[in-house]
């Protein structure tokens, strides 16, 4: 399962630099943050966090290319059941908002603010 | 795979900008669904051909059909365009840009400044994933699944008209 390649046999093919993949994940969680900070909207914010899950995602892509194991998939995995029920439960929720305030402008849901 | 990984990371880039500042959520929609189709290439290229496919069919496939179902219902027309594009003047893409740009910025550095280490070009396959799932990490499994009832039941007694 954990095939280990050697070094050389590494830096025979040219494979990605992990660093790059890395750096990839890393632009695409700040474009997810970007635009959790820039929307007003509930929707636009639910869909920049799966932007943001995204790029978590692709970095454990990156760490199991890295060593070549199946963990970092898996985790990928959990990653996607964790998206579909935070996705399943907010939708529900920015439908239950929209039918007793008729907006989703989370400026305007302060309800809670006091 | 290298060229393949760098030109899906900038599809992914672009589509992804551009997901989180459309006014209209339809387009918002489609640009994220080409966002996870490029990300889904960078899985491919980077070995890991099973998450490529469950990224295509449980993401954007199932995922963002459900948040396709949940705009229809919430009758977006060109008055919540409207709206949308009155929630983004432009004084409010200042602070965000700022901060997420010192966001990507260090973690650049950090990343980037560290010793180069190159992924290995050997693909992991299905049989690895499923193996490992079902024996590492069985209790991730357990916990998944009662995760995903408890996200149906949520969802079902959330959605009820009341």
């Amino acid at each position: 399962m954990t095939a280990q390649v050697t070094s050389a046999a590494v830096s025979m093919t040219a494979a990605v630099p992990t660093s790059h993949v890395l750096a990839v994940a890393a632009i695409l969680i700040a474009i997810g943050t970007f635009g959790v900070l820039l929307r007003r909207n509930l929707i636009f914010m639910l869909m920049a966090l799966e932007v943001a899950l995204n790029g978590a995602a692709l970095a454990f892509i990156g760490a199991a290319a890295r060593w070549g194991t199946a963990d970092g998939q898996v985790f990928v995995l959990f990653i996607m059941v964790m998206a579909a029920a935070e996705v399943a439960v907010g939708l529900a929720l920015i439908l239950q908002i929209y039918r007793r305030a008729s907006t989703l402008d989370a400026d305007v849901l302060d309800t809670l603010q006091g | 795979m290298t060229v393949l990984f760098y030109a899906s990371a900038a599809v992914a880039t672009v589509a992804s900008l551009l997901a989180v500042t459309r006014t209209q959520a339809l387009h918002a929609l489609l640009y994220l669904v080409l966002a996870l189709f490029a990300v889904a290439l960078c899985f491919l290229s980077l070995g890991a051909p099973f998450l490529a496919a469950l990224e295509v069919i449980v993401y954007a496939g199932a995922i963002m059909v459900l948040i396709l179902f949940v705009m229809m219902m919430l009758n977006l027309g060109p008055e919540s365009w409207a709206r949308e594009r009155h929630l983004l003047p432009r004084h409010a893409w200042l602070v965000p840009a700022i901060m997420a740009s010192a966001l990507v910025l260090l973690t650049l550095f950090a990343v980037l400044s560290a010793p180069q280490q190159a992924t290995q070009a050997a693909s992991v396959g299905p049989k690895a994933v499923g193996v490992a799932l079902f024996s590492t990490y069985l209790i991730g499994v357990e916990l998944a699944s009662v995760l995903l009832l408890v996200g149906l039941v949520g969802a079902y007694y959330l959605g009820a008209k009341k």
